[in-house]
């Protein structure tokens, strides 16, 4: 099971052995045929798995390593869906980007800039306050990011919503699910392996010594006041990026679809995954993503289910499923001892 | 006279919204919980409340008693099921626990008694003024500032001045040292977790003739109270009274004067303002912390 680890690159190496290869290689493999196998409307329930995963992910970031509460994700992501779909119908209009093929790459990447930036601000308080006040800090943003939005048509497209462009790489549309399939499911792989990374560098050591003991981490030398605003800011480009393929996804927008029980249910996510573990953050967003699509036809009694599996996770396992998952691989391993 | 008009029924809806928050920040205080189910426990005992007064036909006294009372084993059922053994988890891991029974319970009413809004019948009138001073005023907002206050001078004389709000006292400073002294800190942790959400249906009754009766009415109201809980400082009684206040005459100023819109956000602003400045909220006590 485990080898010994003899050069410098076995040690670096982010997927380790032939097994872990294998099953690499047969995820990506299974994701790259799902669209073709599964009818079309679940693949539009796929595409809103992965951009949950990013949110996932990006919380967790914030959450999980470096230990600062966010109730207040849904406006990033209100941010980054609007920022795209702003910049998307700009340059429509103006011409001169789409000579360059289309700016969908572009405007993920401005929904995640600019989410980053507002990540920024609402980081400089993190750096005085923590717990229940930071809780009610982010709370009060991602309410005023909503209130804003209903309240400036200008910017929301007022009670009428905002009609959001397919996305085009020259003459070549990705309207279809299954093109956007294909967008969702890069960026989920790309973001993953840069959260992979990020988490195992110097970046993701000084967040997991923050949240260990901010004090602790000071003295050692960690900055705080850069890493608590960083760890902001890459959480909310995370949410902003998601935010944008969200606005493709849906192709329409409006304020109300991003209120606090969203926030709530991104936190659930990484909570009933499993807190502080890019796997896990990924897994709790799958699941319950398919679960509140697979109670659709029971609409009402989602928010019990999903509440009473969420009590249930945190009482019986704090350390979310892929805690459990880890318990049961070191079992399996030191078996039959 | 506008402007005091404006203060006036800021106090009036202010004294509410510090009724919810005093629910929040006893539960904190002695518990270090932070009840995301607040507002949904309240909104739950408000409909128990609407049931009792139109389909069981009780008179109004004894339904607001039997709601209370419910209310009471609501609070102290769900510390018994669902926070005693979650009791190690993480602020965050409380937050989210809460916040899922929030769930459970605004997806049970919605089952229960259905998404639409409905009239509590309500001894007082919001339409019938009096005139103080040269304001008017009517007798909903009298009748519930008068309560408020008079809820807040009970919980006053319940944590000063008894047996039990001393306990409740000690297991916040130190429920280990109380636990070898004798205290019955579970006791103590299920009756507080009662007495806050006793104090969440008396605002989701006094709110209920305004907003209405649904299973939203106490989004907003338990925002701000909890708001004013962390203007206040969360470890202070005090400081939730005076944070509450400020926070609904603010709102209700902003509100007449510029815009109702953005009334909410400027609230939300001024206590980020705020705890910039006084990271520990008006009247808490600072953060004092060892590695």
């Amino acid at each position: 099971m485990t080898q010994l680890i003899q050069r410098y690159e076995e040690e670096m190496a982010l997927v380790r052995g032939g097994a872990a290869w294998t099953g690499l290689v047969l995820l990506l493999g299974a994701l790259a045929a799902l669209p073709w196998l599964l009818p079309g409307y679940y693949v539009y329930i796929l595409n809103f798995v992965g951009i949950n995963v990013i949110v996932a992910i990006g919380l967790n970031l914030l959450v999980g390593y470096t230990g600062q509460i966010s109730l207040g994700h849904v406006g990033f992501v209100a941010i980054g869906a609007y920022a795209a779909t702003h910049f998307i119908r700009a340059t429509e209009a103006s011409g001169v980007v789409a000579a360059l093929g289309g700016p969908f790459w572009m405007a993920v990447f401005i929904g995640g800039a600019a989410a980053a930036v507002f990540g920024v601000l609402v980081g400089l308080p993190a750096i005085r306050l923590e717990g229940p006040y930071l809780t009610i800090v982010t709370l009060g943003f991602g309410l005023a990011v909503q209130q804003i939005l209903i309240n400036w048509p200008a910017v929301s497209g007022g009670r009428i919503g905002m009609f959001v462009p397919q996305p085009a790489l020259g003459s070549f549309v990705l309207g279809s699910d299954r093109s956007l399939y294909y967008l969702v499911w890069t960026v989920v792989i790309g973001m993953s392996l840069v959260a992979f990374n990020l988490t195992r560098s110097h970046v993701g050591r000084a967040f997991i010594a923050i949240r260990d003991s901010d004090i602790a981490a000071e003295v050692t030398g960690v900055n705080l006041k850069y890493y608590k605003t960083l760890a902001f800011a890459v959480s909310a480009f995370y949410a902003g990026a998601a935010g944008a393929l969200l606005a493709y996804v849906m192709q329409y927008l409006e304020p109300t679809m991003f209120n606090l029980y969203e926030s709530i249910y991104y936190l659930a996510m990484v909570v009933v995954g499993g807190l502080g573990t890019i796997p896990g953050a990924m897994f709790g967003a799958v699941l319950l993503t398919l679960l509140q699509y697979g109670l659709s036809h029971a609409q009402e009694y989602l928010p019990v289910i999903y509440g009473g599996i969420v009590i249930l996770v945190m009482a019986l396992e704090p350390m979310g499923l892929y805690g459990r998952w880890l318990k049961i691989k070191l079992w399996m391993k030191t078996w039959p001892m | 006279m506008f402007f005091w008009q404006l203060v006036l029924s800021g106090l009036s809806i202010g004294s509410l919204y510090a009724v919810v928050g005093l629910g929040i920040v006893l539960l904190y205080r002695t518990s270090r919980v932070l009840n995301f189910a607040h507002g949904d426990l309240a909104m739950v005992t408000t409909m128990i409340a609407y049931s009792l007064l139109t389909s069981a036909g009780v008179v109004f006294a004894g339904s607001v008693a039997l709601t209370l009372l419910a209310a009471f084993a609501l609070g102290s059922l769900f510390y018994f099921i669902v926070i005693r053994p979650v009791k190690e988890a993480t602020l965050l891991g409380q937050i989210i626990t809460t916040a899922g029974f929030a769930l459970v319970l605004g997806g049970a009413a919605v089952v229960i008694w259905g998404a639409g809004t409905k009239a509590l019948p309500f001894p007082l009138s919001r339409f019938r003024f009096y005139d103080v001073f040269g304001l008017r005023i009517d007798q909903l907002t009298i009748g519930s500032f008068i309560v408020s206050v008079i809820t807040m001078l009970l919980l006053y004389l319940l944590v000063q001045k008894t047996k039990f709000g001393l306990a409740m006292r000690a297991v916040s400073q130190n429920d280990a040292a109380a636990r070898v002294l004798g205290i019955p800190v579970r006791r103590v942790y299920a009756v507080t977790w009662g007495v806050s959400a006793v104090l969440g249906a008396i605002g989701g009754l006094l709110l209920a003739p305004v907003t209405f009766v649904s299973p939203t009415m106490m989004f907003d109201p338990f925002l701000k109270g909890f708001a004013a809980a962390v203007l206040g400082g969360l470890d202070s009684l005090p400081g939730v009274i005076i944070g509450g206040v400020i926070l609904g005459v603010v709102e209700n100023v902003f509100g007449g004067y510029v815009s109702t819109a953005f009334k909410s956000t400027v609230a939300f602003v001024m206590i980020i303002a705020v705890l910039l400045v006084r990271p520990e909220g008006l009247l808490g006590r600072k953060f004092q912390r060892r590695v």
